[in-house]
């Protein structure tokens, strides 16, 4: 049996943020817990730039990135096991993990921060119909083929999907020799950043289709070819008569990640089913006391910078816990997605514990242009806006941020009788709806 | 010259060499693709039935009433996981209800032990997410569920273990009968000629071409094609037993069931098609079985599908096995036309063929050296903490999980390969340990376990396959440093 004050697991952006944050705060004994051969999680197949520009101002590659925060770890000799497989976490806080060089091993932790990041949708999940021949795969395993073990997946390839990899890749295998035909997106516009749109496919000539899916994959050994339609925007199914057949020898899948929460599960953490991560508080505190989580495992990012910063959120405040473990103050409230908004993390707000300024992370759920944004507390009282964001523009594909105060949420509480539920709610309302109640 | 050559190896193939390999005979399959159990063996609904729906008198009913018991044992043998479940017969209104009587009665008459009627009650008891429709359900305590694959690839194992050789990637393309009126052929495939005394016709949707190949009986198999959804293991709780609606004249209906491994398996459909290697799916399709598992189990969640597939079955012409001895090619065995209840008749199946071929003077003479058990393979997740200690602390390999979602092990892995009729591919690998069978669907694994089939197999890594044959899983390695412009450059970073 080993122990120490903070496990973390998973050494991507959010485990290593979370590692260093907490050290910083005065936890000392850490063990960084990491399944692949090295530390950096998927930003080390990431040999692309944009990484960095918030939180460092700079433009780094993804293992630039990471490699800051691998070097920061160091410094502050923090333990890592590279090579290692957490099989379980249980809601007392130990570990049970194995890798070659030690066995099996069983590790009891004061707290715990899941970092474990998300994994990619596979075909079966989106239900393409046809044979099940070689040569489909998913956008992140082709970027991990072709960065990190050196080989080009296919030569003529399709891309259903416009999330960001599948952007990324799609520039990636053209400048390695492939033909990238086409890039399907089933809905009208992309979940992908605007900038990967245009310096990865609009630089290169490649197309864009909207409103077009697979809807069936042909051949027995190796894929030879897409059936690809036209769906209805409104109904997302196919139009009958604008199927047409497209050659190829990979189909690649950019069609979005699912935090990774089998472990979350098994440790009895509530789960929200929109963003299918753990349910967290303002400091990334999750149901089971003293197990906090950051990063993609609790919903998906679209920028590392925030994937830090939660990490750092959830490092800080497992080290609060471990200097001084008490359970979470009873007041409390609940965020709310409304109109217009997919979700909005964290869940909950621990008014008498929070920071200065809480970040308010969360989705539209359609393209908004020049749309305001309204959050309002809603109390036993009544309804109080806390804020309200006119933006030019609010797209799925981009995660919206809105910043809370502590004094302007305890301004909008009051005498509030902490006994009513309370709750905030982040929405875009329609325009000329009244909101001043 | 060899005694028997099998043609298939599926399910049947693979229990009739296994059965064939205790006695003192040379016999040998051959198998068209890279592996056993590629065709319909791998694509069904994984289901040991217990025997009520065949028509009484018929082939089917006799040699599924036989099979089913004999499973008990021969899982235990070959250490392939096995488990009683029971099934119902869900009638969904009260009209249906003498449909289930009708099915007791070919039951009884079947001599299909453990059948009851339940109400709805006990029903409800039984299956408590089963449909407010559901009013009545047929039990059979025999029924169970099982691992097709795992069975296929054990019996082969075995087979070999005993004597058996196998031919792969093997597809037959001639036989010849030397002596007409005599039990001896000349087999041909692209790289193999065998010379043999009798041939077992066990090759599934092609049985009929096989027939036709050696001259023999003409018949025509129609494949039914059956589409399948595999659930998350989150859903596998929703079903203890496997879960059937009243048949139709196209066979037992959309099903529900619990799989072996824990995962929910809804379907099949059944299409006739024209094409007998279409395994693909339809969207179409696909929604109708998820209809139609919703009916007997509304609270199951089709967003979890981690995978969908699809099989043929052989329909023989007059609906019952064809498993006799050619009428015009002396020597020439058919076991053909095997559709559901093929997976539970296998074992019986085999007897039959070897009393058969016996009949046709083929001496079986007992091999006192007859080993029935296969080892049993390691599965770690399986083990408790203290077991994988110990197996880690034997061979460290099994301390490096490769694939996360099912928690398998490069040992496991490597041992996969390693063992007789070891797996050649990344399919290969899936069905002997699960890597790649889970919700990732291989994502993370597939190329750690592409680099351990490359590094076992001694190959480079553009000659792993997915199924054999050209299913190549990568074009080439990415540009070499010259090519990208940087003159001088070297792959050992210096400059």
């Amino acid at each position: 049996m080993e122990a120490y004050d903070l496990v973390v697991i998973g050494a991507g952006p959010a485990g290593l943020a979370a590692a260093v944050a907490a050290y910083e705060a005065g936890v000392k004994k850490i063990l960084l817990i990491e399944r692949d051969r090295e530390p950096g999680g998927i930003l080390e197949q990431c040999i692309h730039n944009g990484f960095g520009l918030f939180y460092f101002g700079e433009d780094l590659t993804g293992p630039e990135y990471a490699a800051r925060f691998i070097q920061r770890v160091q410094e502050r000799g923090i333990a890592i096991k590279l090579n290692t497989m957490v099989l379980e976490v249980t809601p007392d806080k130990w570990i049970i993990a194995v890798n070659k060089a030690d066995g099996l091993l069983k590790i009891k932790a004061k707290a715990v921060v899941l970092a474990m990041g998300c994994r990619e949708r596979t075909r079966g999940a989106i239900f393409i119909p046809g044979t099940r021949p070689a040569g489909v795969i998913t956008a992140g395993t082709a970027q991990r083929f072709v960065n990190m073990e050196g080989y080009l997946p296919g030569k003529e390839v399709v891309i259903l999907g416009s999330g960001d990899i599948g952007l990324i890749m799609a520039r990636r295998l053209t400048l390695e020799g492939a033909k990238v035909k086409m890039v399907l997106e089933l809905l009208p516009y992309s979940s992908g950043l605007t900038r990967n749109i245009v310096q990865c496919l609009q630089d290169f000539g490649i197309p864009l289709l909207f409103n077009h899916t697979v809807v069936a994959i042909h051949g027995r050994q190796r894929i030879t070819g897409v059936t690809i339609a036209e769906v209805d925007p409104a109904t997302k199914k196919p139009k009958p008569g604008t199927e047409r057949l497209v050659s190829c020898d990979t189909l690649l899948l950019s069609v979005g990640l699912i935090p990774e929460n089998e472990l979350s599960r098994q440790a009895g953490i509530a789960l929200d089913p929109v963003t299918k991560g753990p349910v967290v508080d303002d400091g990334m505190a999750t149901s089971v006391e003293g197990i906090f989580a950051g990063g993609n495992v609790v919903h998906v990012h679209d920028l590392v910078d925030n994937v830090t910063r939660e990490g750092e959120i959830a490092g800080r405040s497992a080290a609060r816990y471990i200097l001084n473990p008490k359970p979470a103050p009873s007041l409390k409230i609940n965020t709310k997605a409304g109109a217009g908004v997919t979700y909005v993390v964290p869940q909950l707000i621990h008014p008498q514990q929070m920071a200065e300024e809480l970040v308010l992370s969360f989705r539209v759920n359609q393209v908004f242009k020049d749309q305001k944004l309204v959050v309002a507390l809603a109390t036993g009282q009544g309804h109080k806006i806390l804020g309200t964001k006119k933006r030019m523009i609010m797209v799925p594909g981009e995660m919206q941020e809105f910043k809370v105060k502590k004094e302007d949420l305890w301004a909008a509480l009051g005498q509030e009788d902490s006994s009513s539920p309370l709750e905030l709610t982040v929405s875009v309302p329609e325009e000329g709806e009244d909101h001043d109640v | 010259m060899y005694d028997v050559v099998v043609i298939g190896g599926g399910v049947i193939g693979c229990s009739i060499a296994r059965e064939l390999s205790r006695y003192a005979l040379r016999v040998c399959v051959v198998e068209k693709e890279a592996d056993v159990g590629c065709g319909t063996s791998k694509a069904n609904s994984a289901i040991i039935h217990a025997g009520y729906d065949a028509a009484p008198g018929s082939l089917k009913a006799k040699l599924n009433v036989e099979g089913n018991p004999l499973f008990t044992e021969l899982c235990q043998d070959l250490a392939v996981p096995f488990k009683r479940t029971g099934s119902i017969v869900v009638a969904l209104d009260e009209k249906e209800v003498a449909d289930l009587e009708a099915l007791y009665e070919r039951g009884r008459k079947n001599r299909v032990p453990g059948l009851r009627l339940l109400d709805q009650t006990a029903l409800r008891a039984l299956e408590p997410h089963i449909s407010d429709q559901a009013v009545a359900a047929l039990y059979a305590e025999t029924a169970g569920i099982i691992c097709p694959f795992t069975l296929t690839i054990a019996l082969a194992e075995n087979a070999y273990a005993n004597g058996v050789e196998f031919f792969f990637n093997a597809e037959v393309k001639k036989v010849y009968a030397l002596r007409p009126g005599a039990p001896r052929f000349l087999v041909k495939t692209d790289h193999l000629c065998l010379e043999t005394r009798y041939i077992v016709n066990a090759a599934g949707v092609h049985a009929d071409n096989i027939s036709r190949l050696a001259g023999g009986d003409s018949f025509y198999l129609t494949p039914r094609r059956g589409e399948y959804c595999l659930l998350d293991k989150d859903q596998g709780s929703l079903a203890r037993t496997v879960i059937f609606q009243v048949p139709t004249k196209m066979g037992k209906g959309v099903l529900v069931a619990p799989t072996i491994e824990g995962n929910l398996l809804i379907g099949p459909n059944a299409h006739n098609i024209e094409d007998k290697e279409d395994t693909g799916t339809t969207a179409a399709g696909l929604a109708e079985i998820i209809a139609g598992a919703k009916r007997a189990l509304p609270s199951f969640d089709a967003q979890k599908t981690i995978t969908s597939f699809a099989g043929l079955r052989a329909v023989p012409p007059q609906r019952d096995f064809l498993i006799y001895a050619d009428s015009k090619v002396k020597g020439l065995i058919h076991a053909a036309g095997i559709e559901s209840p093929g997976l539970t008749a296998a074992p019986a199946v085999a007897k039959l063929v070897r009393e058969i071929l016996a009949a046709d003077g083929l001496k079986c003479k007992p091999k006192r050296n007859f080993n029935p058990q296969r080892p049993p393979v390691i599965r770690f997740s399986d083990l408790s903490f203290e077991e994988q200690s110990k197996l880690v602390r034997r061979d460290p390999s099994y301390g490096r999980i490769i694939c996360r979602c099912e928690t398998v092990t490069e040992g496991e892995i490597i041992a996969a390969i390693r063992r007789p009729l070891g797996a050649r591919d990344l399919d290969g690998v899936k069905r002997r340990t699960r890597a790649g069978m889970g919700r990732c669907q291989g994502g993370f694994c597939s190329p750690r376990v592409m680099e351990i089939l490359a590094r076992e197999l001694k190959l480079p890594l553009t000659q792993v396959t997915k199924q054999g044959g050209s299913s190549y899983l990568l074009a080439g390695p990415t540009k070499a440093p010259e090519e990208t412009g940087k003159k001088g450059a070297t792959n050992n970073g210096s400059l």
